[in-house]
């Protein structure tokens, strides 16, 4: 089993290529669209963590508080195309190297990745209970009274959280785009047969 | 006999319950078969966590995913039942004490104000189908539906000199149109005639019959059988990775249509198929059922 750590080594990303399955033990930060778009609207003095350290996490999370202490209820990827306007901007300014979702991103996250040597992985859709067990601590919440629950940075602690498995690499390959065309491919061929 | 409306809200808490921290055991069983045949590594990964997950959620009673849906459900009213207006007020409150107790994530929003209601209530939600049946049991089948599958749901009004090769054409188009997004493995409903309305709502329904359970029709269960095999044959694979997994099950309900329209409806339900029942028996018995 192949565990990452953070802070983030960017040699080590550079060498995933997709097919890898890897773990994070250390810190995932979470963000969806508003997270987003607050952060690049932001001057660099007034953003309150390090974004190019931690992994990232498309990730709307169910939590509440027990005892006046954040639990993490469920919390499983979100649909990461809706973050393809932001995704290369967020990547050139912040320096991101691991960005963890779900169902793939499009070209221009794809050259952005390949510039700045960085990954996209998929974490499995709807297995929200099994990272949950891998959380060991909210570490931390940003913008949480602007954003909401579901869009604020949640800053999880984790332990040997995944399978993560590298969909999109630095080299330019996107098993999306690979599944996509062989999808259109078999499409046609079952249709004639009909 | 009276029946408790403590003890029925409290059933109807643990049937949600129930529905939202674990899968179907049918479903179960179709994804660890599934787990078997796919050959590929990423499929197999992604498989892992799908079943590793649903042993989380069961042994921790915890939701198995972070968006526990809009809460639906489905009402077989016996003609003679004698409570349905309380249980009509038990599912709406239970709904709220659930959002509390289990607890689910708020999914209520009013489309005008974009204002999230907190407590997974509101104008005409929870979603509560009524059909009346014969006898003086009421059965309330849960259906907790994700945003993520019902996003890539699909009408077609489909021109009827297409006939049944189009009904194909459009269910496939749709599952290799919408690939990874709804979470596949999915188990695909299917609502063919009626009016738009119909269509729909039987897609929906069609997915309350177990996973590998065919329809009592030869010649639609025929047709689901078709539809499977050749869903699979796209390649899309667990969580669009791609792999033979693609639906774990096709499931149809049909209607009598109006000679001009051929409404073809399709709705995904993801992997993560959770449903449960409750049954109030004639003496207000309440009693959750896997």
């Amino acid at each position: 089993m192949k565990v990452l750590e953070t802070p983030i080594d960017p040699e080590e990303v550079k060498k995933l290529r997709v097919g890898d399955a890897f773990y994070i033990t250390g810190t995932l930060f979470t963000a969806r669209d508003a997270a987003h778009e607050l952060l690049l609207e932001m001057d660099d003095e007034d953003i309150p963590f390090d974004p190019s350290k931690y992994a990232m996490f498309h990730c709307g999370p169910a939590i509440h508080k027990e005892d006046g202490e954040w639990k993490v209820v469920s919390a499983g990827p979100t649909t990461s195309i809706r973050l393809e306007i932001f995704e290369d901007d967020f990547i050139e300014r912040f320096g991101t190297k691991i960005i963890i979702g779900k169902g793939g991103m499009a070209d221009r996250t794809l050259k952005a990745l390949q510039k700045h040597g960085a990954v996209y992985c998929q974490y499995t859709g709807g297995a929200g209970a099994l990272m949950a067990n891998a959380i060991k601590e909210v570490e931390d919440v940003y913008f949480l009274e602007e954003l909401g629950i579901p869009e604020a940075f949640w800053m999880f602690r984790v332990e040997e959280a995944g399978p993560f498995l590298v969909t999109m690499d630095s080299a330019g390959n996107s098993i999306h785009d690979d599944v996509a065309k062989e999808v259109s491919k078999n499409l046609e061929k079952v249709k004639a047969e009909l | 006999m009276n029946m408790n409306r403590a003890d029925l809200e409290e059933n109807l808490i643990e049937g949600i319950r129930e529905a939202v921290t674990s899968v179907t055991d049918d479903t179960e069983s179709a994804l660890k078969d599934a787990k078997e045949r796919e050959e590929k590594e990423g499929a197999k990964v992604q498989l892992d966590a799908i079943l590793e997950n649903i042993d989380v959620g069961k042994s921790e009673k915890r939701p198995i995913c972070q968006d526990t849906g809009t809460q639906t459900f489905f009402v077989e009213l016996g003609a003679d039942f004698k409570w349905s207006g309380e249980l009509k007020n038990a599912l709406n409150s239970s709904v709220k004490k659930a959002t509390e107790k289990i607890p689910l994530r708020p999914n209520a929003v009013d489309p005008i104000s974009d204002k999230n209601s907190g407590d997974n209530t509101g104008r005409f939600i929870p979603s509560i189908h009524w059909d009346i049946v014969d006898g003086d049991e009421a059965m309330i089948h849960i259906i907790p539906k994700g945003g993520g599958s019902e996003n890539m749901s699909k009408l077609e009004m489909m021109t009827p000199g297409r006939g049944l090769k189009g009904v194909k054409e459009i269910v496939l188009d749709q599952i290799a149109e919408m690939a990874g997004k709804p979470c596949p493995p999915t188990t695909i409903g299917v609502g063919l005639g009626g009016g738009a309305d119909l269509a729909m709502e039987l897609a929906k329904k069609a997915l309350l019959r177990p996973v590998g359970e065919r329809h009592a029709e030869e010649r639609i269960a025929k047709l689901e059988e078709e539809l499977l095999e050749k869903a699979n044959d796209l390649g899309v694979g667990p969580m669009g990775v791609g792999g033979k997994t693609t639906v774990l099950d096709v499931k149809i309900e049909y209607a009598h249509r109006h000679p001009a329209s051929y409404p073809v409806a399709v709705l995904p339900q993801c992997w993560a198929n959770r449903q449960a029942k409750v049954k109030i028996d004639s003496e207000g018995e309440v009693e959750v059922i896997r």
